[in-house]
């Protein structure tokens, strides 16, 4: 099968890769980029581990294809910290326990990431149901819901 | 002498004798002389037994000492998620 | 030196902190390497061909056309494996669930797999597959498959497999004695697991005989030994490395398609990865029993139960296991009962083999008693957390399954429930309360850990049991405490199969129980040395050296010149006093002892929808001594959220066809963040007798009483006993419907 060339814009970095046309985002980060923070857990943009922000955007890259990432702006987990410093979500998640296996977590941080960024003061429900599409079976969520909460009151005191 | 008592699945294996007395100072004898009295226990003891003595579930430490006249069950180990 | 393992009261230092997990950075920032996340040179990809049939006799398979691919590199069937049909029955049902050998007994089953270059190829080839199925009558039900005239599930055995027996007592006299009796017969689904990793390895087989595997297991000592076993492979020869694991809660206790890859890489001489997909997770691992149970409980109008009877009917899948029994043993094992009789029967059905799920069949019959014990408390007019204290086990009951009980109780978890503010709130219209109370054993094993003291004085501690929920921090803490170091100074990795002593799997409430034991006494063994160091460094007795707050004190006036020396201070000097220092232990760790719980609800049902939201719910559990109490608290919340899914809304859907309907978290849907609410936990500490820093396991028991809790809470607020888990709006509905309808 013919491959296609792509062009885009990767945690800040200019990146061109080739794909088929077929190919998933996610295939692409994980198997031709080596950005394995990514995870699948369905395939089917069911489960949301393997979230990332395109534009701006929370999506599932299993259900983007690596074709559409053309002239876009992706963000990864990998781009979530600045250097040695974490994110307050990241800190916050580990300060929070608000992870176990920590397979979920990647997929959370961005989609959390994608909140807070529009919408610095969420209510525990705006939270809730904006992390509807993210599966986490460790935690029953209640120690995540916390760690977005305490980032977000960082976060405001950082931009005060 | 303890006092043995087999769970269910054990008991056609030993003349369906559900309770015994058996006289044996640890669990690893015990376990032994339970053999020797009726082969057909040695596949079950092997893989799959697990002792409570005196109420203390025991799956691996068969020297653990039997009090004289301690109550003695063999259970099934059991699997756990 | 052997450990004393009894309980010793201590004023703790790092143990009951809240420190950030060793693990944390690397899981926050992607970098954390689990089960698909690793890669080898040359290596292939992998993928099963599966039954589309529920039940049939493979006639013949041709995989000529699929080698003969461009780019395929090795294609196995049951015929490259060896065949154990004469030997152990255990593994031969174990391999034969890897690779169907002469019938496929499950929708799902495995005939056939492909390595080749990549998964395009890979894909292509086993469409490339012919097989040719003779297909059989199926079963899928648990009551149907019970009947005498129902298809057998696998080959001439009869579907009632096994039947057990546990109890004590008349119960027939007790039930005489009674002056209320429930009796009634209830129904759960099977469920999965749901780990949102699905399984996951690579698989590298040399040529001179070795191999290794990287995979994602809750056991990789005991996925070493039933690979070797299967593939008759030296168990030295294969190494495995556990990765990071992404949730197994039991669905990762056993081997499901390792012993494949491991078989396609010995045959295409390359490395294979084997990723299941999501539908392959579904279809063939690890789903637990569903179940039909009759309850039958009596009890005098003061409130005393007189007899309890129950027969439970575990589907196991098409191999016969134990999992009624375990049901059987566990549920009544809450109560003191003069009189009791339980027998489990295991069904065989075409469904995947069952696995273990987090306090394996315990969920269920629980279900079955607390709501049989909720409506005896509600017709004798008696408060139902009373009703239980009344009838709760304690020091000195003979428990249910056979033997006596110690010193644990279910009590103070139903005391702490009667004394918490959540029982007293105010409920609005439509909203009910339940309760509901658990019982798991929780247990030990061989466990083994190597304590290092570097050069520095820092310690890296080697662990061999995975860690699935922060137990890299939980014995950090211990090695701190025990060592009376700082825990920022010890830094646990859990270690691969070449490199250290063979561990059981972390099951059965066992990682943080057994192996914060094995590390105590590593820890201890490492302070015998560096006492003996200090006293040639200071050329004095080894007998006048005291080991406090992690120094090594020379003890009486004689020796008021020298200062303490620090493990770093000791450690500097290894190399002239006798080379690396390091403590080590091998145990086996008996004695965790059994777990209780009391679990508190409250829910609101949409009479129009059928629809439930839970609007509150508190975990009330035992955990001797909370090491880390954050990831304490962290399994009580899993634990219920897992059982909130089971008792509302997941459910394996089987069609006319025998095949699975719903295989995948679209249409199995687990709990969401929006579903749920804050999950309050009080974690109680009564000291386990028999650990020295008095810690139980405390991972699985909190999944047993949400079934029940929800159910009692369902009912209290529609006014109709449900008897069908799980509660989804369609059978809510059909409860009132049937209710109205009188």
């Amino acid at each position: 099968m013919a491959s296609l060339p792509v062009s885009t814009t990767i945690n800040s970095d200019d990146v061109e890769y080739l794909c088929h046309a077929d190919e998933s985002l996610l295939d692409v980060l994980r198997d031709r980029l080596g950005l394995m923070g990514a995870k699948e857990g369905c395939g089917t943009g069911d489960c949301g581990a393997c979230s990332v922000i395109m534009d701006g955007r929370v999506v599932c890259s299993c259900l983007v294809l690596g074709a559409e990432a053309e002239g876009r702006n992706i963000e990864t987990i990998e781009g979530m910290a600045d250097g040695n410093t974490l994110h307050p979500l990241q800190q916050k998640f580990i300060e929070h326990a608000a992870l176990q296996c920590g397979i979920c977590t990647p997929g959370f941080l961005m989609a959390a990431k994608a909140l807070l960024d529009t919408n610095p003061d969420p209510s525990e429900e705006e939270i809730r149901f904006w992390l509807a599409g993210n599966l986490c079976r460790c935690t029953g969520y209640d120690k995540i819901v916390r760690a977005v909460a305490d980032a977000a009151i960082v976060m405001r005191e950082e931009r005060a | 002498m303890v006092q043995v008592t087999l769970w269910g699945g054990l008991v056609p294996l030993a003349d369906n004798q559900k309770t015994l007395s058996v006289e044996a100072g640890t669990i690893r004898e015990l376990l032994r002389k339970l053999q020797e009295r009726y082969p057909g226990l040695e596949g079950p003891i092997r893989n799959e037994v697990a002792v409570a003595v005196d109420g203390q579930i025991y799956r691996n430490d068969w020297s653990q000492e039997l009090p004289p006249d301690a109550e003695v069950f063999l259970m099934r180990r059991l699997a756990g998620g | 030196m052997s450990l004393d393992t009894t309980y010793q009261g201590r004023n703790f230092r790092s143990v009951g902190t809240r420190p950030l997990r060793p693990d944390g950075v690397d899981k926050v920032t992607g970098r954390a390497r689990y089960g698909a996340d690793f890669n080898m040179p040359g290596q292939l990809v992998a993928r099963i061909l599966r039954s589309p049939h529920a039940h049939a006799r493979i006639v013949r398979i041709d995989t000529s056309r699929a080698e003969a691919l461009k780019g395929v590199k090795a294609v196995v069937t049951a015929a490259d494996l060896p065949d154990l049909t004469e030997g152990d029955q255990g593994l031969f049902n174990t391999l034969e669930n890897c690779m169907a050998r002469t019938e496929v007994l499950y929708d799902g089953h495995a005939v056939a797999a492909v390595a080749a270059i990549d998964a395009r190829v890979a894909k292509q080839a086993l469409k490339l597959i012919e097989v040719e199925y003779e297909v059989l009558p199926h079963v899928t039900d648990v009551d149907m498959a019970a009947r005498p005239d129902a298809p057998k599930a696998n080959g001439t055995a009869p579907n009632i497999a096994k039947q057990t027996e546990f109890g004590h007592g008349d119960v027939d006299a007790g039930f005489a004695r009674a002056d209320v009796i429930v009796e009634r017969s209830f129904l759960t689904e099977q469920t999965h697991q749901g780990y949102i990793e699905p399984h996951a390895c690579v698989a590298s087989c040399n040529s001179d005989g070795t191999a290794e595997m990287w995979v994602c297991t809750q056991g990789h000592f005991v996925y070493r030994q039933t690979c070797a076993s299967l593939l008759g492979l030296d168990v030295s020869k294969l190494r495995v490395t556990s990765s990071e694991i992404g949730g197994g809660f039991g669905g990762k206790t056993h081997v499901w398609a390792e012993p494949v890859a491991l078989a396609l890489s010995r045959k295409a001489g390359r490395p294979v990865k084997l990723v299941m997909s999501r539908e392959e997770v579904f279809r063939a691992s690890g789903p637990t029993s569903a179940t039909s149970i009759d309850v039958k409980i009596g009890a005098t109008k003061d409130g005393r139960i007189t007899a309890a009877t129950a027969h439970l009917r575990y589907s196991n899948g098409p191999y016969a296991d134990g999992w009624a029994e375990m049901g059987a043993m566990t549920s009544f094992a809450c109560y003191d009962l003069e009189n009791v009789k339980t027998v489990g029967s295991e069904i065989l059905v075409n469904r995947p083999k069952v696995a273990a799920y987090r306090a394996p069949s315990a969920p269920m019959a629980a279900f079955a008693v607390e709501s049989a014990v909720d409506e005896l408390a509600q017709k004798l007019g008696i408060d139902p957390v009373e009703f239980r204290i009344q009838n709760a086990a304690s020091e000195g009951t003979r428990s249910s399954y056979g033997p006596v009980y110690g010193p644990i109780g279910i009590g103070p978890t139903l005391e702490a429930a009667k004394a918490h503010d959540h029982m007293k709130a105010p409920l609005g219209p439509n909203q009910g309360r339940g309760m509901a109370c658990g019982f798991w054993f929780n247990f030990g094993g061989q466990t083994c850990t190597d304590l290092n003291i570097n050069a520095d004085g820092t310690v890296t501690l080697a662990v061999g049991t995975v860690d699935v929920g922060g137990s890299r921090a939980s014995l950090s803490l211990i090695a701190a405490e025990e060592l009376g170091i700082d825990y920022k100074d010890v830094k646990a990795v859990v270690a691969d199969t070449a490199t250290l002593g063979y561990n059981d799997m972390t099951d059965g409430s066992r990682g943080t129980f057994s192996s914060s034991m094995a590390t105590i006494s590593a820890a201890r063994n490492a302070i015998e040395v560096m006492r003996q160091r200090a006293a040639l460094i200071w050329d004095i007795p080894v007998e006048d050296i005291d080991w406090e707050d992690g120094h090594a004190v020379a003890r009486g006036e004689n020796y008021g010149n020298l200062p303490p020396l620090s493990v770093a201070d000791i450690a500097a000097e290894a190399g002239t006093t006798g080379g690396p220092i390091a403590g080590h232990s091998e145990i086996v760790a008996d004695g965790a002892g059994v777990s209780f719980a009391t679990h508190i609800c409250d829910v609101e049902v949409d009479p129009e929808t059928g629809s439930t939201r839970i609007k509150r719910y508190t975990v009330i559990q035992d955990a001797g001594k909370a090491v880390h109490p954050s990831y304490v608290e962290g399994q009580y919340q899993g634990g219920a959220a897992q059982g909130i899914g089971w008792a509302l809304n997941e459910e394996y859907v089987y069609g006319e066809d025998g095949r699975l309907q719903n295989p995948g978290f679209l249409d199995y849907r687990i709990p969401v963040c929006s579903d749920l609410p804050m999950i309050d936990t009080q974690i109680l500490e009564i000291p386990n007798p028999n650990h020295p820093y008095g810690v139980r396991g405390v991972g699985e028991t909190s999944i047993v009483p949400p079934l029940a809790a929800i159910a009692n809470a369902i009912s209290n607020a529609v006014g109709v006993r449900m008897t069908h888990i799980p509660m989804s709006p369609p059978r809510i509905l059909a409860a009132l419907d049937r209710e109205k309808a009188g």
